[in-house]
């Protein structure tokens, strides 16, 4: 009763209103962690394409998937040895 | 025939998938829909003790697999309903004991039998969850109102939909409406906002289920259970009636619904 009657005044938030902002937030990350088979994938599609129009340097290849809190983004970092002659 | 082959899941332990089945076999027996429980928590079995069947096990789902007894003979039928009956899982082997093929083969078998096939999946989800939805046709993912537990779900929810089930349904078990009031526990919209999956019921905590389970007799027969109730609602929904959710505000006392109006009118 006094727990309600001091909600009622001032405007602690409540405990369930953590909960869901504490949940939004981790679900945002666990939702954007993709399985190293997936990114495993992406690469080896990556380099069949880009090899068709220039040589890269396949070893030191790296592709990986960055969260900055709402935002995501896939950085490829691709080492080009030389470009192909124009078709 | 051919039966629907639900899995009842969650992730995480403890939040009530036995009972979930156990409760929601029994409803769907008493709607006379011919209904078997299969119990995939290999090594860790409960079912049959939450359905008071413990004593009458004598085959187990791994004997079926590995062909050392006919599935007619490792089924126990029910003592109270004719049309309820259970697989029991095995207590002395592991997880590994069972191989989604043979899961899949196992439930399109009983599928030619039941109306409804009941899959008990285990907590967690490596090898025992992945046997328990090989054969799925759709999914019953259960959640409590706690942020662990619906983290959980959403991670299931994710895992059903990369192997092809995109049907999952949510039951939110053991919801408090009077935290929830109070504002001390996740609302129902709340945890369908963050989930984004179809909502199937809601099943209120309920003192009746600790009671019912101390007897083995599911809170469905008992009809001053408000959980009974819940699920008795959500077995009819299974079957395709449509029926109205279950009004959890039915016991706030006038004060509290006077107090509540306070609170929105600030």
């Amino acid at each position: 009763m006094i727990d309600f009657i001091s909600r009622l005044f001032n405007k602690d938030t409540s405990s369930k209103d953590v909960a869901r902002e504490r949940l939004r937030l981790v679900l945002i990350h666990d939702r954007s962690t993709v399985s190293p088979e997936l990114i495993g994938a992406l690469k080896a599609d990556l380099i069949e394409v880009i090899q068709q129009y220039m040589d890269i340097d396949v070893e030191s290849l790296i592709v990986n998937l960055e969260n900055d809190d709402d935002t995501m983004a896939l950085i490829a970092n691709i080492p080009v040895r030389s470009l192909k002659r124009a078709i | 025939m051919s039966g629907k082959v639900l899995v009842i899941t969650s992730g995480k332990g403890g939040v009530g998938k036995t009972t979930t089945t156990a409760n929601l076999g029994t409803a769907l027996a008493m709607l006379d829909k011919k209904t078997v429980l299969v119990d995939t928590d290999i090594g860790l079995r409960n079912l049959d003790v939450v359905l008071g069947l413990e004593n009458r096990i004598v085959f187990d789902i791994v004997d079926v697999v590995n062909d050392i007894c006919r599935l007619q003979q490792a089924l126990i039928k029910d003592k109270r309903f004719e049309s309820l009956f259970l697989l029991p899982a095995a207590q002395t082997k592991d997880k590994t004991a069972v191989t989604p093929h043979q899961m899949r083969n196992l439930t399109n078998e009983l599928r030619q039998e039941f109306d409804f096939v009941l899959v008990d999946c285990p907590a967690g989800i490596e090898q025992g969850f992945k046997n328990a939805i090989a054969g799925a046709d759709g999914a019953l993912v259960v959640a409590t109102p706690e942020v662990s537990s619906v983290r959980d779900a959403d991670r299931i929810v994710g895992l059903l939909e990369a192997t092809g089930l995109r049907n999952s349904q949510l039951i939110i078990n053991r919801l408090r409406p009077k935290m929830v009031r109070r504002g001390d526990m996740m609302d129902i919209e709340d945890i369908i906002d963050i989930l984004a999956i179809e909502l199937l019921g809601v099943v209120p905590e309920d003192e009746a289920i600790v009671i019912s389970t101390n007897r083995g007799e599911p809170a469905v027969m008992n009809n001053s259970s408000l959980a009974g109730e819940a699920y008795r609602r959500i077995a009819r929904r299974i079957t395709g009636e449509k029926v109205a959710m279950y009004n959890l505000e039915d016991n706030e006392n006038i004060m509290a619904r006077f107090m509540r109006m306070l609170k929105l009118a600030r």
